[in-house]
């Protein structure tokens, strides 16, 4: 099964190895760093997974990902402000980190200087061959930051995490640990100008008893490249809520990897994808229940409009030792066109015998009984309907549990609408 | 104001006839009863009047001061003056309440050339409408009609209705589903809408209503016609001698 036969290397395939051979040398990191590194190029050298390999079935990442934007940074690229009011702003800018942080309770450091002295190698490990964000990110990855939520703070105002570009290549890692006890708000940006090839890894430690709120806002170009994971570790009686928005990039795959070690740990993940023209997005999730009465949920929102195609692949695994998991997870699409499309594809894998795991996806097109309501108090149609698509959504994001969050998102929201409907 | 000449409509889907040649005419001012049987096709008449497209109009007519209606969609004729308030509300998660009411109230005014309502002359409006029907506006924040009680929507279909003063209000059994203090109240919200050059059709199966909204005229629809029409005695007729008496004379 393992043997390859040598097929010829797609351009991007060529250009990320060549970048790697040119630069690679010359990028962060000790020893330990460089193995590392080595050891991802050698992965994406094997060739980028294609639909065989059963993880990208939907993102054939080695015909979508047809090129890439040239190993060198964009010019002026400048942090945006942040999204949400008193945040406190990490930006990398154009693959630097240079900002820093006084506020009590948050340690926040450079990524560059854990990747020069070898603490972070560990954490370039790949979760396996099918790893290729990871394997990309590693490889490459130049900056970012490591923040630190001491123990027992409540971090008042939210720490908004940027990853920003004018297009050439970003490869960027956020590390943040929430200590026991510990309450934040995180917004993560990922967004910028130009032709680009975005990675971008963030990892999450959420400590026992600690609250997190995880907010993606993903909005790059329509000529980026952006490919993404989220990886979190949850224990006893720690909840993690993950936002995904994702309206922009030409490829989008954001991947989510969650562990819940602790018993009474708590996941919540809530998606909306904002599918227009040519664009490919995917989010594909792996979400490990480890420990008995762990509780989780995940609902995604689509609109598809244009020849837009997305995915959704999410797996549940229960462990023989979860028992009493509760896990529901929730699909659902709008496609507004007939070009556009949509692939679902929920997996449970469940070794435990006492849980309540469910997954539902749907498909519609808009109920037609509340156009009729709409339209009978006067709202001529073209309006009803963008009031329906707009409260599918503005559904699921009207969970969060931050009014202003809320305000900011269905702001973005109508702005997309007015761009794309 | 409303004249409905010899309709007859069926459900799209499956051709099901369900109006059968209704005749009626509503005068501007008055206040008609629609009575009826359940299956009489009461509730058709109010979707077919207001434009759904579950219903085909195979013949007849629909006259709206004097203009036919039938080529009208749902908010055409709403901006025309039709407004029906439904049996069952729909509840419209994601869809803010007071949104919705601004939407709809700027684009009738739209529609009939009219500016729109600025925001605090709008917010005014809709609390004193909200004040006169008990009404919390806190309950108006929530979305479209999501986890309102049974009478909380209905008072909320009779606060669209103050607010977008219709010409003619079609009222599909708005007395199911309340107990009698919210039944009174919907009842004084309707009756403060009385006015000469406004039209009211109170479609319900009792008389109960009727006690505290009083029509000018009842007409009893059977099989998708009209069988008998007469003052407002005729309801507390049927009230006690049920509709087995009218529906046999009509047979």
């Amino acid at each position: 099964m393992n043997i390859q036969t040598q097929i010829k290397r797609t351009a991007a395939e060529e250009l990320l190895l060549d970048a790697f051979a040119a630069h690679g040398e010359a990028l962060p990191g000790d020893s330990s760093v460089k193995a590392q590194r080595k050891a991802a190029a050698e992965l994406i050298g094997r060739g980028l997974p294609t639909r065989r390999v059963e993880s990208w079935h939907y993102t054939d990442l080695r015909r979508l990902l047809s090129n890439v934007a040239a190993f060198t940074q964009g010019q002026g690229a400048a942090a945006e402000a942040a999204l949400l009011d008193g945040s406190t702003v990490l930006s990398v800018v154009g693959g630097k980190a240079s900002a820093s942080a006084n506020v009590d309770g948050l340690t926040v450091a450079s990524l560059v200087n854990g990747l020069a002295d070898g603490k972070l190698a560990e954490r370039l490990t790949l979760a396996g061959t099918d790893d290729t964000v990871g394997a990309i990110n590693s490889a490459f990855v130049a900056d970012g930051y490591a923040v630190d939520i001491a123990a027992g703070a409540e971090i008042a105002h939210p720490v908004e995490l940027q990853n920003v570009h004018a297009g050439g290549q970003v490869h960027t890692r956020f590390v943040v640990n929430a200590g026991e006890g510990a309450k934040a708000v995180i917004v993560e940006r990922q967004t910028g100008t130009g032709s680009a090839l975005v990675s971008s890894v963030s990892e999450l430690d959420v400590g026992e008893g600690a609250e997190i709120l995880w907010i993606i806002v993903q909005d790059q170009p329509v000529e980026a490249d952006h490919l993404a994971q989220f990886k979190a570790r949850i224990t006893a009686n720690a909840k993690l809520t993950l936002f995904v928005m994702n309206s922009g990039a030409k490829l989008a795959r954001q991947e989510v990897r969650v562990r819940m070690e602790g018993e009474h740990s708590q996941f919540h993940l809530r998606g909306v994808n904002l599918l227009a023209g040519d664009a490919h997005s995917d989010i594909t999730m792996v979400l490990d229940h480890l420990a008995p009465d762990t509780y989780s949920t995940e609902t995604i929102r689509n609109i598809v409009t244009g020849r837009a195609d997305g995915v959704f692949q999410g797996m549940i695994r229960v462990a023989q030792k979860a028992q009493k998991t509760d896990a529901k997870m929730a699909c659902n699409t709008l496609l507004l066109t007939d070009e556009g499309s949509f692939s679902t594809k929920p997996e449970l894998e469940i070794f435990a015998d006492d849980v309540v795991c469910g997954h539902g996806a749907t498909v519609t097109e808009i109920e037609k009984a509340h156009l009729f309501y709409l339209m009978a108090r006067g709202i001529e149609e073209k309006s009803a309907r963008g009031l329906l698509v707009k409260a599918f959504l503005a559904e699921v994001i009207e969970e969060l549990e931050n009014e202003q969050a809320i305000e900011v998102l269905e702001d973005k929201l109508n702005r997309w609408f007015e761009a794309h409907a | 104001m409303l004249e409905i000449k010899n309709l007859h409509a069926r459900i799209a889907e499956d051709g099901t006839e369900i109006l059968r040649g209704v005749n009626l005419t509503v005068k501007p001012g008055e206040v008609v009863a629609i009575m009826g049987p359940n299956g009489s096709g009461k509730s058709t008449l109010s979707y077919v009047l207001s434009g759904r497209d579950d219903y085909e109009v195979t013949e007849g007519d629909i006259l709206l001061n004097g203009e036919s209606i039938l080529e009208m969609d749902p908010a055409e004729r709403a901006s025309a003056g039709v407004f029906l308030a439904f049996q069952y509300p729909m509840e419209i998660p994601g869809v803010a309440t007071m949104e919705f009411l601004k939407v709809a109230m700027n684009s009738q005014r739209k529609a009939r050339g009219e500016e729109e309502l600025k925001v605090p002359e709008f917010i005014k409006r809709v609390r004193t409408a909200a004040e006169e029907l008990s009404m919390d506006m806190n309950m108006l924040k929530r979305p479209l009609n999501v986890g309102f009680s049974g009478g909380e929507k209905k008072r909320a279909e009779i606060l669209q209705m103050k607010l977008l003063e219709p010409n003619l209000c079609v009222l599909d059994e708005t007395d199911s589903g309340l107990d009698i203090d919210a039944l009174r109240i919907v009842a004084e919200g309707v009756n403060a809408l009385r006015s000469p050059d406004r039209a009211i059709v109170v479609i319900t199966h009792y008389q109960r209503l009727l006690d505290y909204i009083v029509p000018d005229t009842v007409h009893v629809l059977y099989k998708g016609r009209v069988v008998k029409s007469g003052g407002k005695e005729l309801a507390q007729e049927l009230e006690k001698t049920g509709y087995a008496e009218i529906i046999g004379e009509a047979a």
